[in-house]
């Protein structure tokens, strides 16, 4: 079951930033998250960008992100903005998750600017759980800041602040060792705040390394070392029907990544990994992939099967 | 909607649940069970669908016959498998990690390592030919062996391992007989698995410790590590056995299947699925519905328990062309016996492993395993086991 991603709604959420709605175009549920997770968007041409999930994880049909238009970037952002419309396909990797909320009597959520999207959906979780939170919340102006609205039902939990450099000085001062501090932002501020901090505090930085290559949406050879054949796998179709389509067992279970039962071997050509189980170093090692999902960059992959 | 008067924790039922699954199956996409006041899905897209929909069917209020929206429940919830979104992410993570491929990859020689050592064991000086309870001199030994140091408990009182999962496993039905006979012990057997988790008996490479080092970097409490170490202890040792038992089993009656993973050992993992599929060691859990829930035309009415059949969603003609052969030509792969979505069980990577590891070590010395005597169920209101296999090998 490839899922089938469209763009079925995009917004202005403030000043050069868009929320994008993305759901199959069968309505299958997507795969499960938790706060703090992102998902890699892989736009027409091979593009690849991730981006925090910050909808509702209750809704299994949708996946909601806010997209800060990058003027300095490579193209990623402004294409999301300038030229991706409601209705058009994306690919999906992941979603995965380097900033989990830990269990902690008492947080402290500092955001800053476009970095409020993987915090949003911790604000619920946190009020679920019982746990003691605040907000802090630092941008350009409130046209600039996203999500005001929705905050507003946190009463004074949040603190949004338009103008100036937060005091940040202050805030930590009074956090105290039974609070977790969670971060997202521009560099300066995530560096400010792991200078002052003194408590646990966990970070998350929007800037990945860059990719080897476009992901292609071009059909590519794949060579079943083991078995001696080699295969075409057409976009649109997984690795794991191409292979169980052939007539070769392997095992599999859920089909979306997150299991981990189709583990393969890789002994040539470089992977496109769409799976929510390995990190960005394991990626980059590109010895092992979760064929159900992932797929490949590369015109030729070996594997060993 | 069909009422049926089935009861799926009795003798009867236990000792050939087969039948009755066929009923339910038959009656519809959902039925009601009348003496339990519970409803049931024995088809697989509805449990397939309802395991992955947490949201309509979450699992807080229990995966057993109990009620927690009603009842106290009888030891502390677990945090992963009775707990939903958000309190069970941190533990779901944190042993996802602990027992995930990657952490298991420097236990598969040795695993392997201990499966050959155990079969060179049991079949030294013994000629061509030995007799011995598959149950116990295999099914049993070698998760006993591999598992709890794994984990890294004491080796004092391991033996209470067993009894405590039984009754666990039994816990999640009615109080009938099976969890009366176990409640003498429960006390007893509670306190001693509570005491395994605690730091200081763990040993310092293990999972356990793992757990603790996790709560170190603050990415569980520490109030919450000995219940995630109680995970380990209670999902993970008599689901094994019974998953190993059921594939021993399965080639003891099928000859030319233990040919054909003779002939090509790297079948060792399909097969092993393909017997979780074809017995389900793990046979039901419930759900409980979140709000009114239209399943077909049948509302399901918010708190109302639901039994979920794995063990009839797996032999489902619906899905499974031929469901009650065991045949390693198939492809079994989405088979529920490990659940689905975000509770699937999160030990499924050992499990494998420890059969892939026993099956292989099996395969290269045994020629031919058959009953060498009648099989003796084992009843428990959630597993399918058995208390003991009589098999006759022959060796090359
Ligand atoms: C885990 C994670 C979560 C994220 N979540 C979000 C989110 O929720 N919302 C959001 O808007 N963004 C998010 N991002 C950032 C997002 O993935 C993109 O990086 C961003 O949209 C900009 O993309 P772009 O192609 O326009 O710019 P990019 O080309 O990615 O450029 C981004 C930055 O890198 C610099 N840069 C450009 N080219 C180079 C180069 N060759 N070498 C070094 N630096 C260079 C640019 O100056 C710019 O500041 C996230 C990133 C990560 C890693
Ligand atoms: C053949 C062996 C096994 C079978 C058939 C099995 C079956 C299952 C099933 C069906 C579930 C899902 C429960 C639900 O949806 O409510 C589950 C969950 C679980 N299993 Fe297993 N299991 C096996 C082995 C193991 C092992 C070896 C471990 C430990 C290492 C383990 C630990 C767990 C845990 C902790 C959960 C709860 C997961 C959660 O709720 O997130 N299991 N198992």
């Amino acid at each position: 079951m490839d899922l089938d991603l469209r763009v079925t709604a995009k917004e202005p959420a403030a000043d050069g930033i868009v929320t994008l709605t993305l759901q199959d175009r069968h309505r299958r549920r997507l795969p499960d998250w938790e706060s703090g997770a992102h998902i890699d968007v892989v736009l027409p041409g091979g593009l690849t960008r991730q981006y925090s999930l910050c909808g509702d994880r209750w809704d299994a049909h949708s996946y909601r992100i806010g997209v800060l238009r990058e003027p300095d970037g490579r193209g990623g952002s402004a294409h999301i903005h300038d030229r991706l419309a409601v209705g058009d396909p994306v690919g999906l990797g992941g979603p995965r998750n380097n900033f989990r909320l830990t269990p902690s009597p008492r947080y402290l959520f500092i955001a800053g600017g476009i970095g409020i999207t993987p915090i949003l959906p911790m604000l619920r979780d946190a009020e679920i759980l019982g746990a003691d939170w605040e907000l802090l919340y630092g941008g350009r102006g409130p046209s600039s800041m996203a999500f005001l609205d929705e905050l507003g039902r946190y009463g004074d939990r949040v603190t949004v602040q338009t103008s100036g450099l937060l005091d940040l000085q202050a805030w930590l001062g009074r956090a105290g060792a039974a609070t977790t501090v969670y971060c997202c932002g521009p560099a300066p501020l995530l560096r400010a705040v792991q200078e002052l901090c003194t408590g646990r505090l966990r970070t998350e930085r929007f800037t990945a390394e860059p990719l080897p290559g476009a992901a292609r949406d071009l059909p590519f050879d794949l060579e079943l070392r083991r078995s001696k054949t080699t295969l075409t796998v057409r976009p649109g179709q997984s690795i794991l029907q191409a292979v169980t389509g052939a007539g070769i067992g392997v095992l599999s279970s859920c089909a979306q990544g997150l299991c981990g039962t189709c583990e393969t071997t890789v002994l040539d050509g470089v992977p496109d990994h769409r799976d929510a189980l390995l990190d960005d170093d394991e990626r980059a090692t590109g010895d092992r992939m979760f064929i159900c999902v992932s797929r490949s960059r590369s015109p030729r992959l070996v594997v060993d099967l | 909607m069909k009422a049926l008067d089935a009861d799926p924790f009795s003798h009867e039922t236990l000792d050939d649940p087969w039948p009755m699954h066929e009923t339910l199956r038959e009656a519809g996409p959902v039925v009601h069970l009348s003496r339990y006041d519970v409803y049931a899905m024995a088809r697989y897209a509805q449990v397939h669908a309802a395991l992955v929909d947490w949201q309509s069917f979450p699992s807080a209020a229990g995966v057993g016959l109990s009620n927690f929206r009603y009842e106290k429940p009888w030891r502390p919830p677990s945090l992963l498998l009775e707990t939903d979104p958000p309190g069970r992410d941190a533990p779901r993570a944190v042993l996802s990690a602990v027992v995930g491929p990657r952490a298991l990859r420097r236990l598969r020689q040795e695993w392997h390592a201990a499966a050959a050592d155990l079969v060179d064991h049991l079949l030294a000086g013994t000629g061509g030919e030995v007799e011995l309870d598959a149950v116990t001199a295999l099914a049993e030994a070698f998760p006993l062996r591999v598992f709890p140091d794994a984990v890294g408990i004491p080796r004092e009182g391991r033996e209470n391992l067993l009894p405590y999962g039984d009754h666990l496993f039994n816990a999640f039905g009615p109080a009938n007989d099976l969890v009366r006979n176990g409640q003498e012990r429960a006390g007893e057997l509670t306190a001693w698995v509570n005491a395994q988790c605690r730091r200081e008996v763990l040993a310092p490479d293990g999972f356990g410790a793992a757990i603790w080092a996790a709560a170190d970097r603050g990415d569980l409490t520490v109030e919450q590590a000995p219940l995630v170490v109680r995970s380990l202890l209670s999902a993970g040792v008599d689901t094994t056995v019974h998953g190993l038992a059921a594939v021993l089993y399965a080639f003891a009656t099928h000859p030319a299947q233990w040919e054909r993973l003779r002939h090509s050992p790297e079948l060792a993992r399909v097969a092993f699925d393909e017997a979780v599929r074809w017995q389900s060691p793990v046979q039901t859990f419930f759900r409980t519905a979140d709000r009114d829930v239209l399943i077909g035309d049948v509302t399901v009415p918010s708190g109302a328990k639901i039994l979920m059949f794995l063990a009839a969603a797996n032999r489902d003609p619906r899905r499974w062309r031929d469901p009650a052969r065991f045949d390693l030509g198939r492809d079994p792969s989405g088979h529920v016996g490990f659940g689905m979505g975000l509770h699937q069980c999160v030990g499924q990577h050992v499990a494998r492993l420890e059969a892939e590891a026993l099956l292989t070590a099996l395969a290269a010395r045994v020629r031919r395993i058959e009953l060498a005597g009648r099989p003796v169920p084992h009843h428990n209101n959630t597993l399918r086991a058995w208390k003991s296999l009589p098999v006759h090998l022959a060796l090359d």
